[in-house]
């Protein structure tokens, strides 16, 4: 049995729902944020597995292209995770229910 | 022969995942969340996208974990609470996320890939190198979205700034 590309894909689809499920599941922001990140790293296998099948350099770059936005997202994210502590001192997100806080 | 090393990366990757989500205590997901991250560096390399796995630990398993890691023991927020807000939450949400894989699933089934075939085979990735053949196709190609990367990097440590200074 040879090793293709629905292997990479079915295992980045494994993972996306792994994700999904955290982001459903958990009331904390900061694993929430985790089960996000997983939620991209899984796309990012998806397309490295594509370009792989592909024979194409495109899938690498974007991939790239993901990192630099996640890292970006990340650092506002907790920022924002912060500053909610600070305000309301707990980090549950249903006790996050009102605007302005 | 590729087989044996992308089943024990991708069951560790899965498990460590699984651990991420079930975990209580944030800091043993934080560190889960690392093995998922060096896992999926060893599958870049079994995709022969080395530059990529190098960029995955830097960026993902350096920078962002340490970020995670640095705000929960700032924060200490201890585990979640046992009390929910809507207690169907989560039976649903696992009941969703079986129907999301089952659904992904077959749709990977039922999909019909196409056979173009660009020029980078792995043989000459591995001639020309990694780091020169995404180097090239980015400041090339991409360039324009490369550039705007650069400012929404600028946005964003303006934007941290703001959030994380002191109200008057």
């Amino acid at each position: 049995m040879m090793l293709t590309v629905n292997h990479y894909i079915i295992l980045s689809a494994i993972l996306f729902s792994i994700g999904a499920v955290g982001v459903l599941m958990r009331r904390n922001p900061l694993i929430m944020f985790m089960s996000i990140e997983l939620m991209l790293n899984a796309v990012n296998l998806a397309f490295v597995g594509f370009s792989r099948y592909l024979q194409s350099i495109d899938g690498q770059v974007f991939v790239f292209l993901i990192l630099t936005v996640a890292a970006a997202e990340v650092a506002v994210g907790l920022a924002i995770i912060v500053a909610l502590f600070r305000t309301r001192q707990t980090v549950n997100v249903d006790e996050a229910n009102t605007l302005k806080g | 022969m590729e087989l044996i090393p992308f089943y024990f990366l991708a069951a560790l990757g899965v498990i460590a995942a699984l651990g991420v989500v079930m975990l209580r205590n944030p800091v043993y997901s934080a560190l889960c969340l690392a093995v998922v991250f060096v896992s999926l560096a060893g599958l870049y390399v079994l995709l022969s996208a080395p530059f990529l796995a190098a960029a995955q630990v830097m960026i993902y398993a350096g920078a962002i974990l340490i970020l995670f890691v640095f705000v929960i023991m700032l924060l200490s927020p201890g585990s979640d609470p046992l009390k929910e807000e809507l207690k169907w939450q989560r039976p649903l949400a696992v009941i969703f996320g079986v129907a999301l894989v089952a659904q992904l699933a077959l749709v990977i089934a039922l999909a019909v890939l196409p056979p173009t075939r660009g020029p980078f085979t792995p043989e000459l990735i591995a001639q020309i190198g990694s780091t020169q053949a995404v180097g090239a196709s980015l400041f090339t190609d991409f360039l324009l979205p490369f550039e705007i990367t650069s400012l929404l990097l600028l946005v964003a440590i303006v934007g941290v700034i703001v959030l994380a200074k002191k109200r008057q």
